[in-house]
């Protein structure tokens, strides 16, 4: 899907747009002659407040390249990434940090939750980097635990959670402060079935709410719980499911 | 799928009117399968031949009768026989999705992977509707949710079978030497993370 909607180009390479992610034209490679590596090769992809949208693809696809892209974990060859408007590659890795920080939230397959910290702590710990203190940090961390249904586990450290419960916190952190985009890279591999369509539930409720959200999964089952689902071979975007003939047909309705 | 044994479940509950019945049938299923009128009626009078209902007075066989049916005695171990008997597939016969891929690798020029992706873009997108619609039934609408999730992991098993194949014919189209060492390296190589 091509970006679009774009406004005049602002102060400090900051576009105003209606799109909280664009990949416009992304392409990423490896090294050089015979070690050449195309990760991903001219990708357009938009995502507006509110959208979310799943990557599927065989191992080797480039879907993992895609969400360290759209996170600012790495930089294009060529093309642009922008979040909520900002051309990550035209920051310098102090602002891009900041960036990672209060723009993109990030859930992992492990949850990669800090194992001294408690649930609260672990919530709180991204605003407390961002200068916020300890005290609001906290409140603002249970306010969100509270949002995602984790309340109860606020003074739980990781071991003493389910996979379920330790994912439902990860969420939280990822969400918590401004951040309106969530990126998620298998974030029910861990997880049984019925714990993974939770948190399913949970992801769906985030993006109904405002949230931006980029699940790269290999479950057909999840991916549906998206509004598109884009579909990645050899680094390149082959397809994308697009709105249904149903949604289209109850769009005109509406109209 | 069993109308007749539909029937006999739906009158095991309390004695229906043939109209009843359908509206019951369409419920219970979601209107998955819609009846029309004709279809249950139709049921209805044979299972009346069989012995296995009657109308609720037991005296009238007037087909178009509205008075409510009920089962029969009969009519109801045929039921608990159901019941106890394990449903399985019939054979699908002829499936077009398999023909076509089947035909797609012989048929010299037909674009395979394109042909799967096309069909894999098509699944994943009734299976966007399909949950769409799961999201949006009422926690106690047990029937409604049972008949859903079952089109869900019928989808997925589509779409496993689509990835089954892309994998088939990629190997094929492999030089020998490599196509075996493909075959083999999941056994020989410990620890391998295969998806």
């Amino acid at each position: 899907m091509r970006a679009s909607g774009k406004g005049a180009t602002a102060a400090h390479g900051v576009v105003q747009t209606r799109f909280v992610l664009e990949l416009d034209g992304v392409t990423r490679v490896h090294g050089e002659g015979a070690r050449y590596v195309s990760a991903l090769v001219n990708a357009h992809l938009a995502l507006q407040p509110g959208e979310f949208v799943a990557v599927m693809g065989p191992s080797g696809s480039g879907k993992s390249t895609l969400l360290h892209l759209a996170g600012g974990l790495d930089v294009p060859t060529t093309g642009k990434v922008l979040v909520e408007g900002a051309d990550l590659a035209a920051l310098s890795v102090t602002d891009r940090a900041v960036i990672r920080r209060r723009s993109v939230g990030y859930v992992f397959q492990d949850f990669n939750l800090l194992p001294a910290l408690t649930a609260a702590e672990n919530v709180a710990f991204p605003l407390e980097l961002d200068g916020w203190s300890a005290r609001r940090a906290r409140l603002e961390a249970l306010a969100v635990l509270d949002e995602v249904g984790a309340c109860e586990l606020a003074d739980r450290r990781p071991e003493e959670m389910s996979g379920g419960q330790a994912q439902r916190v990860a969420i939280a952190r990822a969400l918590v402060g401004p951040r309106r985009l969530l990126l998620a890279d298998e974030p029910t591999g861990a997880l049984d079935s019925a714990t993974g369509t939770v948190i399913l539930q949970l992801l769906r409720e985030r993006a109904d709410r405002g949230a931006a959200v980029l699940m790269v999964t290999h479950e057909a089952r999840f991916a549906a719980w998206a509004d598109r689902t884009v579909f990645l071979r050899d680094g390149r975007i082959v397809d994308e499911t697009g709105p249904s003939d149903a949604s289209q047909l109850l769009a005109e309705q509406a109209s | 799928m069993s109308v007749k044994h539909a029937m006999l479940a739906l009158l095991s509950r309390r004695p229906c009117t043939t109209y009843q019945l359908r509206k019951d049938f369409d419920l219970s299923t979601s209107q998955a399968w819609p009846l029309n009128i004709g279809q249950v009626s139709t049921t209805l009078q044979r299972l009346h031949r069989d012995g296995l209902v009657v109308r609720e007075s037991g005296t009238d066989d007037d087909t178009s009768s509205p008075e409510p049916w009920r089962l029969t005695e009969l009519g109801r171990a045929e039921l608990n026989t159901w019941w106890h008997s394990p449903v399985l597939r019939e054979h699908r016969g002829r499936d077009e999705l398999v023909i076509k891929f089947s035909l797609a690798v012989l048929v010299p020029g037909v674009d395979v992977v394109g042909l799967v992706q096309r069909q894999r873009t098509a699944m994943q997108r009734m299976m966007h509707d399909v949950t769409r619609a799961r999201r949006e039934v009422a926690m106690n609408d047990l029937a409604a949710r049972l008949v859903l999730d079952n089109y869900i992991f019928t989808i997925e098993a589509e779409l496993r079978w689509l990835d089954s194949v892309e994998e088939s014919v990629a190997r094929a189209s492999l030089p020998h030497e490599e196509r075996v060492a493909v075959e083999i390296e999941p056994e020989t190589v410990p620890g391998r993370r295969t998806r």
